[in-house]
């Protein structure tokens, strides 16, 4: 387990760090009550993905992987864009952030 | 080297999230994830991928993380609050995280045989720097997904302006 | 004249049935005159037919039966490995007869009705059920084998059941219909039993190769083969539902709730007929039961005596008349039972003419007094209806057995066959008979004088919107035509002993070949036996008429006062002995508790209710499930999703282990 030279680092390595940092957004979104706060645990998750395609695209050697990490940052970008544009006229109606609160859609 | 940047980095990564996840004010979990964002671009630059790493800092944080803190600001939101509810949720919500993380470091470990090492800059050819090769794979074999992401964000400015206009 | 060909059979059939065609589907729409146009032409041509063939089997030389056989494109109508059965009618002398009355009675019964039943509503609905009863029927009495006899005999019993249930908003009429039809259906089963004992047994349900087969094996008799008799009884319970036999008559006093002319028709003339046309046909093989004949003989004698003495104390006028047809069939019965079917087919052929003319008379009275059928509000009728009176005063005395009316030839001789049958119960079942007789007088005549005589009891403000009057021409003309007939009918078959040849023995000679005939035994008791018996009906008809007169013109208050001094006899009598009392609570109740208790609420209830219902609570449960599940609270979705997806990761990672293990 225990690299043989200290310059090299197993792929391994950093896909687990990418499922810890994965797993702490979907800590936050369950646990976090504050709509915000739940979409900054969104951007963490898809972080941490990014870097797991990083770091196979490194291990391949292709770098298709980066492509795709490239169409994920666009793809975050515009998700920010328009959820906080919603964000934003939920909150001009309802005067509330707590996600409980936003129920309407209950059946 | 590559192993002192992976574990001071990643460490910091590590501890933005965890600070993000136990902070009560908004404002400070954004900024805890621009922490964990600055230290992936790090370790994006020492697996060779040296572009995504400027492309992390300058439109991940430089811009969507701004905006972020812009609407944090401008709604104004506070501290949350204990609640009944948030105690439930605290219960069902760890155990379930790391029950993924289990289930996922499973898996990766069990192939850590397959998985080979990496180094730095690694053996990416020399004589082809990293931003040529993304851009010549871009704007050949990915072109048409590379367009619709263009119109994507198109649509997204559309909505957004939509979306936030005050009622008239 | 040309003889008729044998394919022109079939349209005796078919002719009705699309008069019932078209007075069924098209006949709601049209005219009252068309309606009865259709049915009265659809009859007569058949009427027509049967003259005509009667014209060519009568001829010099004609043969002695026709047989026509239909196979549409060369195939017959069962044909499976062991059985094989056709469509096929066969006219002998016996169906000659059957269709006469059918067709002849019928036609005349349709002229009344169109009569009778023209301010009713729903007068294409009764045109267009006798019409299909007149088709049944006919089917019945062409049929070649048991199977298209069934046909014929179901569908006389449905047809029963719609004519009785005809006023079917009443509920007493559709309970009558219902009872008719359920009680038939008990005799149906014996008869269905009967054919796959035929089946099994002769291979065959065709006429001509069971009688064949019976008469090729004598030694079954003679060894005392069980399944002989059994198909007798058997089918002898099929007849007994039909005709009204005990111990399933009880249908028929209920059927009087139909309109008069289905009474006259189905329940005098015809349909209760088929009963005693299906024992002479198959009298070869009562022939080789004993016993089974002397089943027969001692259920007609029972019945017939037990009708009678309940007719005697009965009030509505057609209950009189019904349990008399239950009375007559049971003397029927009681010749074919004593060998001497030749005297009962007389005996139905009078019967029908009678019979028919009693109940439509009837119909022309209770029509006179505005529906009114109770005999202690009539009364006095003899000047105001003459021609009802004088024709039913023929029926009366035919019925009663008067001479020279034709009750008398037909019903002398079945006594006198009875006296002379080597049957060791003979003496019993004569004296029953002759005791029968007397009944039959007394109460017809009874029924004569309450109606005609006497000061007239009708309640005046009854009918108050029309006065008693005579009954139209059109209902008056079948009345003297069947009068004429029940006055001359019985002098074909004068027998020797009374200086007549007995035409309708020697008619019927080819068909019961193989059995005593009148003459035979005349021949061998001499001639003084029968003039004696004779006499001894004649005087107790006497008697009768007698009695009758005393109790209800003479001292009108006779008779009740004695029913009060014999209060509990004449309470049973007059209760039909509870009989019907007897079987609803032993067979109804019983049988109604079982389906109620166990079938509906088991059954019913609990596994076809209970599967439906937990289909729809399943698919509830799953819903509300469902519902609870979609909060609209984004954390417990984004819980869901989170555990959807672990889900996912888990298939994907180890799907393929876990397969490989599976």
């Amino acid at each position: 387990m225990v690299p043989t030279t200290y310059n090299l680092v197993p792929t391994a390595y950093y896909l687990i760090l990418a499922a810890m940092l994965f797993s702490i957004g979907i800590a936050a979104f369950l646990i976090k009550r504050n709509v915000i706060t739940i979409f900054i645990s969104i951007e963490l998750m898809l972080n941490a993905v990014n870097l797991t395609f990083v770091a196979f695209a490194h291990m391949w050697h292709q770098v298709s992987g980066q492509i795709f990490v490239f169409f994920v940052m666009v793809v975050a970008a515009a998700e920010a864009a328009v959820g906080l544009a919603i964000i934003l006229s939920i909150f001009r109606t309802r005067e509330t952030l707590n996600v409980d609160e936003i129920d309407l859609m209950k059946s | 080297m590559q192993l002192a940047l992976f574990i001071i980095f990643g460490g910091l990564a590590l501890v933005g999230a965890l600070n993000l996840l136990f902070q009560r004010h908004p404002i400070h979990s954004a900024l805890s994830l621009v922490v964990v964002m600055m230290s992936l671009a790090v370790l994006y630059w020492s697996l060779g991928a040296e572009f995504l790493a400027a492309a992390q800092v300058i439109v991940y944080s430089g811009a969507i993380m701004v905006l972020f803190v812009f609407v944090i600001m401008l709604l104004n939101a506070g501290k949350e609050e204990r609640t009944r509810g948030s105690r439930a949720a605290y219960a069902v919500g760890f155990p379930g995280a790391a029950a993924i993380f289990c289930l996922l470091s499973f898996v990766f470990l069990s192939e850590r045989g397959a998985l080979m090492t990496s180094n730095i800059g690694g053996d990416l050819s020399n004589a082809v720097d990293n931003i040529a090769q993304v851009s010549a794979m871009l704007f050949t074999r990915q072109l048409l997904p590379f367009e619709v992401t263009s119109v994507l964000i198109l649509v997204a400015i559309l909505g957004a302006v939509v979306l936030a206009r005050k009622e008239q | 004249m040309n003889p008729m060909p044998a394919s022109y059979l079939w349209f005796i059939p078919l002719l009705p049935f699309s008069g019932f065609l078209i007075n069924g589907t098209l006949g709601r729409r049209l005219p009252r005159a068309v309606v009865g146009t259709v049915a009265l032409l659809f009859t007569a041509l058949p009427a027509a037919l049967v003259a005509w063939l009667w014209m060519t089997m009568c001829a010099a030389g004609a043969p002695t039966s026709i047989e026509s056989v239909f196979r549409p494109y060369g195939h017959e109508w069962i044909a499976i490995t062991g059985f094989h059965a056709d469509f096929a009618f066969t006219v002998d002398h016996l169906t000659l007869i059957m269709l006469g009355v059918v067709t002849g009675v019928g036609f005349l019964i349709h002229i009344y009705s169109v009569g009778y039943m023209a301010h009713e509503e729903g007068y294409w609905r009764f045109f267009a059920y006798l019409n299909l009863f007149m088709f049944f029927m006919s089917v019945l009495v062409l049929a070649a084998n048991f199977l298209l006899l069934f046909v014929g005999w179901e569908g006389v019993g449905l047809c029963s059941y719609l004519l009785i249930g005809f006023y079917f908003k009443k509920t007493s009429a559709a309970n009558a219909g219902k009872k008719a039809f359920v009680v038939n259906r008990i005799g149906d089963f014996g008869f269905l039993l009967a054919m796959f004992l035929l089946v099994a047994h002769f291979g065959s349900l065709s006429f001509t190769q069971v009688f064949s087969t019976i008469a090729q094996n004598p030694q079954w008799q003679q060894q005392g083969a069980h399944f002989l008799p059994t198909i007798c009884l058997l089918l002898l319970l099929g007849a007994a539902g039909k005709s009204a036999q005990i111990p399933l008559y009880i249908w028929l006093p209920d059927a009087m709730e139909g309109p008069t002319p289905v009474s006259a028709l189905i329940h005098a003339a015809t349909m209760v007929t088929a009963g005693v046309y299906m024992v002479a046909r198959c009298h070869v093989l009562f022939d080789s039961s004993p016993l089974a004949l002397t089943v027969v003989a001692c259920i007609g004698a029972a019945t017939a005596i037990f009708a009678a003495s309940i007719g005697m104390v009965q009030h509505d006028i057609k209950r009189v008349l019904a349990y008399s047809t239950i009375s007559q069939l049971g003397y029927m019965f009681l010749a074919c039972g004593v060998g001497a079917y030749a005297a009962g087919i007389f005996h139905l052929l009078t019967h029908s003419f009678f019979k028919a003319l009693l109940f439509l008379a009837a119909g022309s009275v209770i029509h006179a007094l505005s529906g009114e059928q109770d005999m202690r509000k009539m009364g006095g009728l003899r000047t105001r209806t003459p021609i009802t009176f004088w024709t039913m005063s023929a029926g009366v005395f035919a019925i009663a057995g008067i001479p020279p009316f034709s009750g008398f030839f037909s019903k002398d001789e079945i006594l006198y066959r009875t006296f002379t049958s080597p049957n060791p119960l003979h003496i019993v079942l004569w004296l029953a008979g002759l005791l029968t007789a007397g009944m039959t007088s007394f109460y017809m005549f009874r029924l004569w004088f309450k109606t005609f005589f006497g000061e007239p009891r009708a309640d005046p403000h009854a009918n108050a919107h029309h006065s008693i009057h005579e009954s139209s021409w059109i209902m008056l003309l079948p009345l003297v035509v069947l009068a004429l007939l029940s006055v001359a009918g019985g002098w074909i078959g004068i027998p020797a002993a009374l200086g007549g040849n007995n035409g309708i023995e020697r008619f019927l000679g080819p068909i019961f070949a193989n059995g005593a005939t009148g003459e035979a035994v005349a021949l061998t008791t001499g001639h003084g036996l029968e003039l004696a018996l004779a006499v001894v009906s004649v005087l107790v008809a006497l008697a009768g008429f007698y009695i009758a007169y005393v109790f209800y013109y003479e001292k009108p208050g006779t008779a009740t006062t004695l029913a009060e001094r014999n209060r509990r006899t004449y309470d049973l009598v007059k209760n039909k002995y509870w009989v019907d009392e007897f079987y609803n609570a032993f067979l109804i109740t019983p049988l109604l508790m079982f389906t109620r208790g166990i079938l509906e609420l088991v059954f019913e209830r609990g596994v076809v209710d209970g599967s439906g219902k937990a289909a729809g609570a399943t698919t509830r449960g799953m819903a509300w499930l469902t519902r609870k599940q979609i909060s609209g609270n984004i954390r417990s979705y984004a819980g869901w999703l989170a555990i959807g997806a672990a889900a996912v990761i888990a298939v994907m990672l180890f799907g393929n282990s876990l397969w490989g293990h599976l």
